[in-house]
């Protein structure tokens, strides 16, 4: 039996590309098949405007806000949590932010800079509040998030007196709704946490350990790992996500509703699992995490051009995760 | 017993998993009351002949008969009502719930749409009863030991008036007072004329209990012979196909060598008292004790694990002090744990990821990132010096052995170049040949001047291997026996107190 065995694996490496081209299944690469097919999909049911550069760039945009929150929110699933509180936070984070922003006066450009890392520095604050309870007092994710949901949504309707907090600065504005390059400066955001976070999970031991951590807590402890600081981080990863989308969000409208934000936790979440990163923790894509988000995206462009009423939107989106979930429970229990 | 007709017949079973055969043309028949052992190394066929029994896989070809009509088993709930119940290697009980709701599992007392509970406490207490288990059916199964959720298993199989009973290895877990008391059970069962097939690596218990042995090797029927007609040594040549005299190497002279590690005065709240212990440079140590009497929990605060509540720990002469894993690793200790797929492995993790789980910081990382070739190249290394049989080095550690994911567990921490290795139940587990494998690497270890200390339930292993053995009992050094006073009598007198020979016949 052994000698069959080597004889294999010599093989593999000698016939790499050609076993590489045997072995493609499409079960594989369901990700991407399901990417290419919506995309048709939609150029033909919205054709000729879907693929028009400013419809593409719009959906950019849009998916963006959620879909920088959703590449932290993989970090946690991965860990084998969950941050229910990232949408209430987003508010909370985007009122405090002008709140200070508000303080150097109208044309600084200096406070624009200020705001900007005190959003970031306040987002990972508040995600390692979350952390904290989680990986030092061992408390179950959902119960804590769910419950700094509810504490940043009031604090926030209470510190705006539940009216808008508009900015005074004149630059704020300019932020979030200029484009670079072509595109969107909140896409841009994206595109380089997504990627740095990329690096991050599949390139360093950090991203190793998380992803040992996820699968089995118990063999990470035995192995040396910190679990709890593994445990801990991706929450803070969370908040600094949530920082950036919430600047990005407030300086588009030039204020913050106390009510802004209510559901991102469920759109972050759908672009994860949708992208393939498991519910239970352990495995996970931030790859993944991005096409999800962007297919969320297109799906929401496709029913608005279709004229299909705003209050269905809803309906379909919750419709695609639960596929996308029993997908990914059919490809497991297949194993 | 010959001259009754088989209960169950299995001719010709053929089993492939994609193309690959896993059984070929296996013919067994067992005869009603009959206690059928079925031995074979790792990746034998074993597991996937009582899966078939039992309807959990579906054999390609071949036919089952039972009492000599055809039948087809196609799930497990069809084997359940033919009469056929398992007894599974890891319990599948629910921890929360009563030991009367667990019997009746699946299998409800109805009043109405109402449950009837105290029709299943009365069945639950008659059905323990009846097999002399001393066991209050009103416990939540959580607070049970494991010998006792064993006998929860067998009393569930038993409701359902099974006539054919598999035990898969059920003695993996269980003290040997606890084995002596299974197979006390398993002679009732069969006074009561259930049938029995009992599969177990241990082959001095096949030898106690079994009436014949089905003996397997790479998927192929060995031989199926009269218990009178074999002995251990038969059965493992058989099992193998070749002989092997030896099986544990020649022992490692400790005496003169200088200690190592000096573990004085450890004690942890509940559970360790006073534990003190020298650990020599290059010795191979034994652990010995029941199950329970604090040998890992030991080893898991030496690795900073647990907290200690008080004790000094020595190493090469110097104080240190160690309050989490990371810190004993950098000490060069290791500790392979007994529970390889709860604590040790990473099942979705390919050969080179867990082999570089620990070590990944220290080796592998350059300027922040992983270098993944030479991951790889190291992992190549190893499956080659471990022997590990793998189709894959890119497939999940879920797919392999018990052997080779035991081999994959001790390459990571060897990765780490410790001083001291710590091997808690190393063989647990896993076949005769691989075994072998791992006591030569033990000691071949130990030559290099690594001190190794092992922890077995399994007494000839730690008298076959170790120069010195420490016994524990009940969270304490209950003795320390050297040389040629490491005796099972001495051990077992250590470990319960109690002076008697499990085996001399004429004390016991």
């Amino acid at each position: 039996m052994r000698p069959g065995f080597k004889k294999v694996s010599r093989k593999m490496g000698e016939h790499k590309i050609k076993n590489y081209i045997k072995n493609f299944r499409i079960k594989d690469h369901s990700l991407g098949m399901a990417f290419i097919v919506l995309f048709v999909i939609a150029t033909i049911v919205g054709w000729p405007n879907f693929l028009k550069v400013r419809n593409l760039t719009n959906i950019l945009r849009q998916i963006s806000y959620t879909g920088i929150i959703g590449l932290g929110m993989t970090f946690v699933i991965i860990s084998g949590g969950i941050d229910l509180s990232v949408g209430s936070m987003a508010a909370f984070v985007g009122g405090v932010s002008i709140f200070f922003l508000n303080l150097f006066g109208p044309d600084s450009t200096l406070a624009l800079v200020l705001t900007f890392l005190f959003a970031l520095v306040f987002g990972s604050l508040l995600g390692a509040l979350n952390g904290v309870m989680v990986a030092k007092f061992k408390m179950a994710p959902f119960i804590v998030t769910l419950g700094t949901m509810s504490i940043f949504r009031s604090l926030i309707q209470y510190f705006s007196n539940a009216g808008t907090i508009l900015s005074v600065n004149m630059g704020f504005g300019t932020l979030g709704s200029s484009m670079f390059l072509g595109l969107p400066i909140p896409v841009w955001f994206f595109i380089i946490i997504g990627v740095s976070l990329h690096v991050i999970l599949n390139h360093t031991s950090f991203g190793r350990y998380l992803c040992a951590t996820g699968a089995n807590e118990q063999v990470a402890r035995y192995s040396a790992i910190k679990v709890s600081l593994v445990k801990f981080v991706p929450y803070v990863i969370t908040g600094f996500t949530v920082g950036v989308t919430a600047i990005m969000w407030s300086s588009r409208l030039n204020c913050i509703n106390p009510s802004d934000c209510a559901g991102y936790e469920m759109d972050a979440i759908a672009a994860a699992v949708i992208g393939g990163t498991l519910m239970s923790g352990g495995k996970g894509s931030i790859i993944g995490t991005m096409m999800g988000a962007v297919m969320l995206g297109i799906i929401n462009n496709m029913l608005v051009m279709g004229g299909i009423s705003a209050f269905l939107q809803q309906a379909v989106r919750g419709f695609v995760i639960i596929v996308a979930v029993l997908l990914q429970y059919n490809s497991d229990s297949n194993k | 017993m010959t001259n009754r007709s088989p209960i169950l017949e299995l001719e010709g079973i053929v089993k492939e998993f994609s193309t690959v055969r896993v059984l070929d043309q296996v013919n067994v028949s067992i005869y009603p009351g009959e206690i059928m052992g079925l031995v074979g190394e790792n990746g034998a066929g074993k597991s996937t002949l009582i899966k078939i029994i039992c309807g959990i896989y579906e054999e390609t070809s071949g036919t089952i008969r039972l009492e000599g009509k055809e039948v087809r088993i196609p799930d497990y709930i069809t084997a359940k009502s033919l009469g056929i119940g398992l007894v599974p290697q890891e319990f599948n009980l629910i921890n929360y719930l009563t030991v009367y709701e667990n019997i009746f599992l699946g299998n409800e007392r109805k009043k109405g749409v109402f449950l009837d509970k105290h029709k299943m406490r009365e069945e639950s207490k008659a059905q323990l009863e009846s097999l002399k288990m001393p066991i209050d059916v009103h416990r939540t199964v959580s607070d049970l030991s494991v010998a006792e959720k064993q006998m929860v298993e067998i009393a569930k199989a038993m409701v359902l008036d099974a006539r054919i009973l598999i035990f898969d290895e059920p003695t993996t877990a269980l003290t040997s007072v606890e084995v002596q008391h299974l197979f006390a059970l398993m002679r009732k069962l069969k006074e009561k004329g259930v049938t029995m097939i009992f599969v177990s690596h241990k082959l001095g218990e096949v030898m106690t209990i079994c009436d014949r042995v089905t003996i397997l090797r790479d998927g192929h029927l060995v031989s199926v012979d009269e218990i009178k007609d074999l002995d251990t040594t038969i059965i493992a040549r058989k099992m193998v196909g070749r002989d092997f005299s030896q099986v544990f190497p020649d022992k490692i002279d400790s005496t003169g060598k200088p200690p190592l590690l000096e573990v004085e005065g450890l004690t942890c709240p509940n559970l360790l008292r006073d534990v003190s212990f020298t650990l020599r440079k290059g010795e191979i140590l034994g652990f010995a004790g029941l199950v329970g009497a604090g040998r890992t929990e030991t080893m898991e605060t030496l690795m900073g694990l647990r907290k200690m509540s008080s004790g000094t720990i020595r190493f090469d002469g110097k104080p240190i002090k160690i309050s989490n894993p990371r810190e004993a690793v950098e000490h060069g200790l290791a500790y392979i744990s007994e529970d390889r797929q709860g604590k040790g492995i990473v099942m979705d993790y390919d050969i080179p990821k867990n082999i570089t789980l620990i070590s990944l910081k220290d080796k592998y990382v350059k300027r922040g990132l992983i270098d993944k070739h030479r991951e790889e190249r190291s992992g190549r290394e190893y499956v080659k010096g471990f022997n590990i049989v793998a189709a894959s080095h890119k497939a999940p550690l879920r797919f392999f052995s018990g052997g080779n994911q035991q081999k994959v567990y001790l390459a990571r921490w060897i990765d780490t170049k410790p001083r001291v290795l710590i091997l808690d139940e190393p063989t647990r587990g896993i076949d005769v040949n691989a075994k072998r494998e791992i006591y030569e690497f033990i000691h071949s270890l130990a030559e290099e001047g690594i001190s190794c200390i092992v922890i077995s339930s399994e007494m000839e292993e730690v008298i076959g291997m170790c120069d010195r053995v420490y016994v524990m009992r009940e969270g304490r050094i209950a003795g320390h026996l050297e040389k040629e006073h490491i005796t099972e009598e001495n051990i077992v007198f250590n470990a319960t107190g109690i002076q008697k020979g499990i085996k001399k016949d004429g004390r016991a």
